[in-house]
């Protein structure tokens, strides 16, 4: 342990702690742009340069480590005006437009400004021209806004290891962005929005949908539905001023229906049902490669089966890894398997016309909005989800409504697609789909409930980069006998980075798994690309304790238990994998080029 | 300023990529490659054609976007085709205070053309380099392999007329060994 003092405060530190650390320590704020928690720093905005005793020159407290008895001081009159003039020197490039900005209520660098009390530009210069990148459906770019700290890119690349974003040219010329500076739809870009989720200013957001909503409701001839994922009842309070981990859900249905929607539903519901066809096609593929031939079941067989919920991650393996595709599940996501059933099976009931039906869903997701757009995803005759609402974007559609969500009483969602299990809620954390999965797919082979402690798997809970866990089946119900005794190992990973970690780990035999879950964003959904920003590991962590509280709120907590899933098979669907299932729940991959 | 690298898709030399690719093997386990196979692609191609660039991003695993944040930071790279001969000013700090500027004013003038140009008879190509670690030379002028020292803006012609010779010799010796073949 070191001895460190800052600002006249001591405090013990260990070792290889950087200044930054030892700041947050003793309670003294020092302000960063480029810095990112677990990433090694870059020291490149030079924001939270500091004084220390015995150094020449300022040092940048992000990429200083501690020495034993430093004095430091953030708050000399040289650390001040050099923070000042960095800052000073930012805004002289930083085409803001503040008063327009989708950032301007959470502006990394506006807020620095004003605590710096920086009240007119101290320099005025040529500017860098604000080019539009729009060439993706899920995300805008915005170089005029860029201040170049290269968060975007330490994520892009270590964190995803994507590598789409990079700095280009040199100098006052740099522009962080694809190969040449070119559209994002021109490299291998999955639309995770991690990007736009770790930007200090707003140079990188998602592309609105917004007006398009609006302009549905305000259509008189437009039935308007909306479904919610289960990642934004946690985050969206957020919005409103509430503590990360607050659950939301009753205030969101109000809100929903107060905006206008002519159906509230939930996400949640095709999560369920994402469980009874996912576990299906497992047991299907377990079936067929333990006995040879799996009757009926005519889908792929490779094992491990991965999840295909997180799309993401879809575009990630058809990229980098169109070997792996085969093992993908052939399930749709909640949001497609919504948008196909709303647009037919409740369509049908509530007797609309479907062309006159909109579908919008809120996702904690970028990527959604690409997944939305795929040629494939018309299975009901229409585009089967017409738009994709960020958390933050409906935080946004809230306030310009004018309602007071604070105020607001709880409602419940619509039937027959607003019910469902706790199963369902925890797809928003990392582990809850394969927790899910388990919870349903081993009684449906064993008869009795998953042993494992208040239905949890902990083992592939939390934020650990890779998880794994295995169980022993024993004394399966007689249809299932091929599995007596088979031990059922499963993993799940989340980040991109951990997901090709894992995938390299597989491929080389290292590991070996059953069934394997991927989501695209670290800590799962609930720390998706259109959550409320800031999203750090402690703001994922209450987000996840808050998803865990909701499943455990539940009377009904697992998803072949749910009446309206029952219902929507015993009317519509048929059977799990059905002919129905087929055309409308399951969908095809393609083979993408990276370069 | 979405700058799109306006390549034609020309035709790759498929014997010029092999070359790449067995500079590339031979040094499978070196880290560091991407720079040292840039430098090398250039060589072989004269400049880095878009399709021998994508080509090193899979060849080394490297992300297409990273390859080209390197070639485009190094005044070295050249996605262009470039002049038989390539003139490079030095700009750096000690030669931009010994003059470089007007250095590579008399050449724009001299040749006629702008940094970033080929002349018309495709002889010369100009670029500005960033510091040649020849400072205590400055201004420095590299012409391909070859360090000029203290340039004055009142030689550049001077300087000049050497290549255009040479390059009429060779020239020449070119069209005396084609009459012999024939």
């Amino acid at each position: 342990m070191y001895n460190v003092t800052i600002n006249g405060k001591d405090v013990q530190i260990a070792e290889g702690s950087t200044i930054l650390d030892a700041a947050r320590q003793a309670g003294v704020s020092i302000p960063t742009l480029c810095f990112l928690e677990h990433r090694a720093p870059l020291g490149a905005c030079r924001v939270c340069v500091v004084e220390v005793e015995g150094a020449r020159t300022l040092q940048a407290a992000c990429a200083t480590p501690v020495t034993d008895n430093m004095v430091v001081n953030t708050n000399s009159r040289r650390a001040r005006q050099s923070r000042r003039t960095v800052i000073d020197l930012l805004l002289s490039e930083h085409e803001g437009n503040c008063q327009y900005c989708d950032r301007s209520v959470d502006c990394e660098l506006k807020e620095i400004a004003h605590d710096l009390t920086i009240e007119a530009p101290e320099y005025e210069g040529e500017r860098v021209p604000s080019v539009l990148d729009t060439s993706t459906p899920g995300l805008i770019r915005d170089s005029g806004k860029c201040i170049k700290c290269r968060r975007c890119v330490t994520v892009c690349n270590e964190v995803q290891q994507i590598g789409a974003l990079f700095p280009q040219y040199r100098g006052y010329d740099t522009v962080v962005g694809p190969a040449f500076a070119m559209d994002l739809d021109s490299v291998a870009c999955v639309q995770c929005g991690q990007c736009a989720a770790v930007c200090p200013v707003g140079a990188i957001s998602e592309a609105s949908h917004i007006e398009g909503v609006w302009r549905a409701l305000d259509d008189p001839e437009k039935h308007v539905v909306v479904q919610t994922a289960p990642a934004v009842r946690a985050a969206l309070g957020e919005c409103f001023g509430y503590e990360p981990g607050t659950l939301v859900t009753g205030k969101m249905v109000s809100a929903l229906r107060e905006i206008g929607f002519h159906a509230v539903f939930d996400t949640n519901f095709t999560a369920d049902l994402t469980i009874m066809e996912e576990g299906t096609e497992l047991l299907m593929r377990l079936k067929a490669a333990l006995t040879g031939k799996a009757e009926g079941y005519h889908g792929p067989s490779a094992l491990p089966q991965f999840t295909s919920c997180s799309p993401g991650w879809i575009q990630f393996a058809e990229y980098f890894y169109p070997e792996m595709l085969p093992n993908l599940s052939t399930c749709k996501s909640p949001q497609q398997m919504f948008g196909a059933l709303a647009k037919t099976y409740y369509a049908e009931q509530a007797g609309v016309d479907p062309e006159k039906m909109v579908v919008v869903s809120v996702m904690p997701c970028t990527a959604k909005k690409f997944e939305a757009t795929r040629d494939e995803m018309n299975a009901s005759g229409y585009r089967d989800v017409d738009y994709v609402l960020t958390t933050r974007e409906l935080g946004r559609m809230i306030a310009s409504a004018g309602i007071d969500f604070r105020s607001l009483p709880d409602d419940e969602m619509d039937a027959p697609m607003g019910l469902s299990s706790g199963a369902a809620d925890i797809f928003a954390n990392s582990g809850g789909v394969m927790e899910a999965a388990l919870r349903t797919a081993w009684e449906l082979v064993t008869g009795r409930e998953l042993p494992t402690g208040n239905l949890h798997v902990e083992p592939v809970a939390g934020l650990a980069g890779i998880k794994e866990a295995s169980l022993v089946i024993e004394d399966p119900l007689p249809d299932w006998s091929f599995l007596d005794g088979v031990e059922l190992k499963v993993a799940v990973a989340h980040g991109l980075g951990n997901t090709a970690q894992l995938i390299k780990e597989i491929k080389s035999g290292q590991r070996e798994y059953h069934f394997v879950e991927i989501m695209t964003c670290p800590g799962g959904c609930i720390g998706g690309g259109g959550q409320p920003r800031m999203t750090t590991d402690e703001v994922r962590r209450k987000r996840i304790a808050a998803i865990y509280r909701e499943d455990e709120g539940k009377e009904l907590r697992k998803s072949h238990l749910n009446p309206q899933i029952s219902e929507i098979y015993e009317r519509y669907l048929k059977a799990p994998l059905g002919e129905r299932s087929h055309h409308l729940l399951h969908t095809k991959y393609v083979a993408r080029q990276v370069v | 300023m979405v700058r799109q690298n306006n390549q034609c898709a020309e035709e790759v030399d498929q014997v010029k990529l092999a070359e790449l690719d067995r500079f590339i093997d031979e040094r499978k386990d070196v880290k560091g490659l991407l720079i040292p196979a840039l430098q090398r692609a250039q060589e072989l191609f004269g400049y880095l054609p878009d399709e021998v660039i994508r080509h090193i991003s899979r060849r080394l695993d490297i992300p297409f976007s990273e390859v080209a944040g390197v070639v485009t930071f190094y005044s070295f790279f050249s996605t262009v085709p470039r002049g038989r001969r390539l003139i490079r000013v030095c700009l750096g700090t000690a030669c931009y205070v010994r003059g470089g500027q007007e250095v590579l004013a008399a050449l724009r003038h001299e040749l006629g053309i702008e940094v970033g140009q080929t002349t018309e008879d495709r002889l010369f190509s100009l670029e500005i380099g960033r510091c040649f670690g020849a400072c205590g030379l400055a201004p420095v002028v590299m012409v391909d392999d070859d360090v000029h020292q203290r340039v004055k803006p009142a030689r550049v012609r001077e300087l000049l007329a050497s290549y255009r010779e040479e390059e009429n010799e060779e020239h020449e010796t070119d069209l005396v060994t084609e009459g012999v073949a024939e």
